[in-house]
C-alpha cells in the first residue's frame, strides 16, 4: 500500500518536472529548429507573410546551401576554423600541462602567486584586451591572417587550461610520483609517462574546452581580420552573407546550422566532459 | 697516437660530467618547477600583461589607427564621460546586467532542482539545456536576429495568432526597450545553462539526509529550499554569481550581432562601443580608455573571488 501511494507520488512529481521543463527545452531547442526550416525553404514562401513560418509547404530546396559553397568562401572559412583550433589548441594544452603539473604539484617559492596570477588571466574578458592586441597583431606582421589567431587564442584558453588541470592534477596520489623518482625515473618521465596517463580524463577535458572556445571565438577573429578567404567560419557566416541591408536568410541559417555542426557532433559524442569541465572550472575555483 | 683514446676519455668524461651537473641542476624540484611554467608565464606576460599595459597607455594618449599619437593625460577620460553615448552605454550596461544576471540566478536555480530529480531521459534533458552553450554564440544569435526580424517576425507572428499582441507587432530590434529586452533574453537563453548545470553539481554534493531530516521535521518545500538547499548551495551560486557578472557585463558577440548597439546607442555596451570608436572610427585612445571601464568591476569579482570564494 504504501509502496503504491510513494510511487503514485513520485510519478506525480516527475510529470510535475516535465511539465516544468517542457516549456524550457522548447525555448533551448526552438532557435536551432527554426535555423534548419529556414534553410531549407525556399524564398518565396520565406517572404511571404501569409504563410505558416514553423514548417515548410513548398518542397524542401537547397539553393541555400548551394549559395554558401558556391558563391562564399564557406568551405575555406571551415578550413581556415580547424586549422586555428587544431593549432591553438595543441600549444595550450601543452602549455598547460606543463604549468598545471608545475603548481599544482611541485614546491617552490612563489607557485601560490603564479596560480593566483593565472586563475586573474582567465577572468580576463578578451573584450578588454581586444584593442591593443590588434595593434600588437600588426607588430608581429601577422595582421589579417589565421595565424594571429593561432598566437592570440592561447592567451585565453591557457589559464582555462591550466586551471582546470590543476585540479586534475591534485587528484592523483603523490606516492605514486614518488615511487617513480626513487625507481631513478627523471621528473619528466615522471610526468609524462606515470602522471599524465592518470590525468587522461582531465586532458581530455582541455582539449575539448580548448577546441570549442577557438570554434566559438568571435571578438578577435572579428576584429583582426578583414580579408574573406582569412575568415574563421563563425566570422565569415555573420560577416559575409549580410550585404548591406540584404540578408541572405536562407545561406545565413545554412551557414550557421553547418558551422555549429562540428561543435555539436564533438559535444555529443563527450557530453560528460563537458559538464565535469564546466562544474570544475567554476566550482574548483 | 696513444694519447688519443685518453684524450677521447677524459672529454667525454668531462662532458657527461656537465650534462649530470645539468641534469642534477633541473631534477631539483624548485629548478624544475620554474622550468615547467616558463612558457605559460612568457605567453600571459607578453600577450596579456603588456596588452593591458599598452590599453592604459592608449587610453592617454591621442593614439589613432596607424598614427601613434602624444600622450594627452585624461583627455580621453574627460571626453567620453561628458559624451552623452558613453553616458547611455553605462546606463545599458548596468541594466542588462542586472536584468540578465538576475533573471539567470532565479531561473537557473530553479532549472537545477528540475534537473536534479530521479527523471527518465534525465541524460537527453541535460544533453538539450547545456546545448546554446555550447553552440557558437554569434550564429544562434543570428537564428535570433531573424526570429526578431522587422517584417518576418516568428515572434510577432505567434503572438498575433495567439491574439495576445495587435497586428504588426513590435519592432524588435527598431525599438529601445524592446531592443534591450530581446537582448537580455539572448544573454539569459545562451547563459542559463551554464548556472543551471554548476548549480546542479552543487545541489548533487548536498547528502539526501538533510532534506529528509528536514522533512521529517515537517518543514516545507519552500522552508526546505530556503533554509536547507540555498544555504548549501550558497558557495557554488556565489562563484558562478561571479564568473558572470564579469562575462555578462564585458558582452560583446550578442549586442554585435542583434543589434550593434542601436537603436540609437540604446543596447551599446562597453564592448560593443569600443569597438565601435576604437577599430570603427580608428579613435585607439578614446576606445582603450571606454573598454578600461569594464576593469573596476573585473578588479572587484577578482577581489570577492580571492578574498571570500578561495578559501573554504
Amino acid at each position: 500500500m504504501a509502496t503504491a501511494r510513494s510511487r503514485g507520488a513520485r510519478i506525480r512529481s516527475n510529470v510535475f518536472a516535465y511539465a516544468n521543463l517542457a516549456p524550457y527545452v522548447f525555448f533551448v531547442l526552438f532557435p536551432f529548429y527554426f535555423m534548419v526550416v529556414t534553410s531549407f525553404k525556399s524564398n518565396a514562401e520565406l517572404y511571404n507573410l501569409k504563410s505558416i513560418p514553423f514548417w515548410i509547404q513548398s518542397g524542401v530546396i537547397m539553393d541555400h546551401y548551394a549559395l554558401l559553397f558556391q558563391k562564399t568562401d564557406f568551405v575555406t572559412w571551415m578550413k581556415n576554423s580547424l586549422l586555428v583550433a587544431v593549432v591553438a589548441t595543441t600549444v595550450s594544452v601543452v602549455i598547460s600541462i606543463l604549468a598545471g603539473y608545475s603548481l599544482a604539484r611541485l614546491r617552490f617559492r612563489g607557485a601560490a602567486a603564479f596560480g593566483t596570477a593565472i586563475f586573474v588571466t582567465y577572468l580576463i574578458p578578451t573584450t578588454l584586451l581586444f584593442l591593443p592586441l590588434s595593434q600588437v597583431v600588426v607588430w608581429l606582421g601577422l595582421a589579417d591572417s589565421i595565424y594571429a589567431l593561432m598566437v592570440i587564442y592561447p592567451t585565453f584558453l591557457v589559464p582555462f587550461c591550466t586551471w582546470l588541470l590543476m585540479g586534475y592534477f591534485r587528484t592523483i596520489p603523490r606516492e605514486v610520483e614518488e615511487c617513480a623518482l626513487v625507481d631513478g625515473a627523471t621528473r619528466m618521465q615522471t610526468l609524462s609517462k606515470i602522471v599524465l596517463p592518470m590525468a587522461i580524463p582531465g586532458v581530455i577535458c582541455a582539449v575539448l574546452f580548448s577546441f570549442t572556445l577557438c570554434w566559438n571565438e568571435f571578438t578577435y577573429a572579428l576584429t583582426f581580420i578583414s580579408q574573406s578567404a582569412n575568415k574563421t567560419a563563425v566570422v565569415g557566416v555573420t560577416s559575409d552573407l549580410i550585404r548591406g541591408d540584404i540578408y541572405f536568410w536562407g545561406s545565413l541559417m545554412a551557414g550557421a546550422l553547418l558551422a555549429s555542426i562540428p561543435i555539436v557532433i564533438v559535444y555529443v559524442l563527450f557530453l560528460d566532459y563537458y559538464v565535469s569541465g564546466l562544474t570544475a572550472g567554476a566550482v574548483k575555483g | 697516437m696513444a694519447v688519443e683514446p685518453r684524450v677521447l676519455e677524459a672529454a667525454g668524461l668531462r662532458r657527461s660530467g656537465r650534462q649530470s651537473r645539468l641534469r642534477e641542476w633541473w631534477e631539483q624540484e624548485h629548478v624544475f618547477g620554474y622550468g615547467l611554467i616558463v612558457p605559460a608565464i612568457v605567453l600571459l606576460v607578453t600577450l596579456v600583461a603588456f596588452p593591458f599595459g599598452m590599453a592604459i597607455y592608449f587610453s592617454l594618449s591621442d593614439y589613432w589607427v596607424g598614427s601613434p599619437g602624444a600622450f594627452v593625460g585624461l583627455r580621453n577620460y574627460r571626453d567620453i564621460l561628458s559624451n552623452e553615448t558613453f553616458r547611455q552605454t553605462v546606463q545599458n550596461s548596468f541594466v542588462f546586467t542586472g536584468i540578465a544576471l538576475s533573471l539567470k540566478v532565479v531561473l537557473g536555480v530553479w532549472l537545477a532542482m528540475l534537473l536534479s530529480r530521479n527523471l527518465p531521459f534525465k541524460r537527453v534533458i541535460r544533453g538539450i539545456v547545456l546545448l546554446p552553450f555550447v553552440i557558437p554564440t554569434a550564429l544562434s544569435t543570428l537564428a535570433w536576429l531573424w526570429m526578431f526580424d522587422s517584417l518576418y517576425s516568428v515572434v510577432n507572428w505567434t503572438a498575433i495568432r495567439m491574439h495576445l499582441i495587435s497586428a504588426p507587432g513590435p519592432n524588435w530590434l527598431g525599438q529601445s526597450t524592446y531592443a534591450m529586452t530581446a537582448v537580455i533574453a539572448v544573454n539569459v537563453w545562451r547563459g542559463l545553462p551554464f548556472f543551471a548545470i554548476t548549480v546542479l553539481a552543487g545541489l548533487m554534493a548536498v547528502p539526501k539526509e538533510f532534506h529528509e531530516a528536514a522533512e521529517v521535521d515537517g518543514a516545507s518545500s519552500w522552508g526546505r529550499f530556503w533554509h536547507v538547499t540555498l544555504p548549501l548551495i550558497k558557495p557554488v551560486l556565489g562563484v558562478v554569481i561571479l564568473f558572470s557578472t564579469i562575462f555578462t557585463f564585458g558582452d560583446f558577440n550578442i549586442v554585435q550581432v542583434l543589434t550593434r548597439g542601436g537603436p540609437i546607442n540604446t543596447t551599446h555596451l562597453f564592448a560593443t562601443l569600443a569597438y565601435q570608436v576604437g577599430l570603427q572610427g580608428g579613435n585607439l585612445g578614446q576606445g582603450a580608455a571606454i573598454s578600461l571601464f569594464i576593469f573596476p568591476l573585473l578588479a572587484m569579482v577578482v577581489f570577492f573571488q580571492l578574498r571570500y570564494v578561495r578559501k573554504e
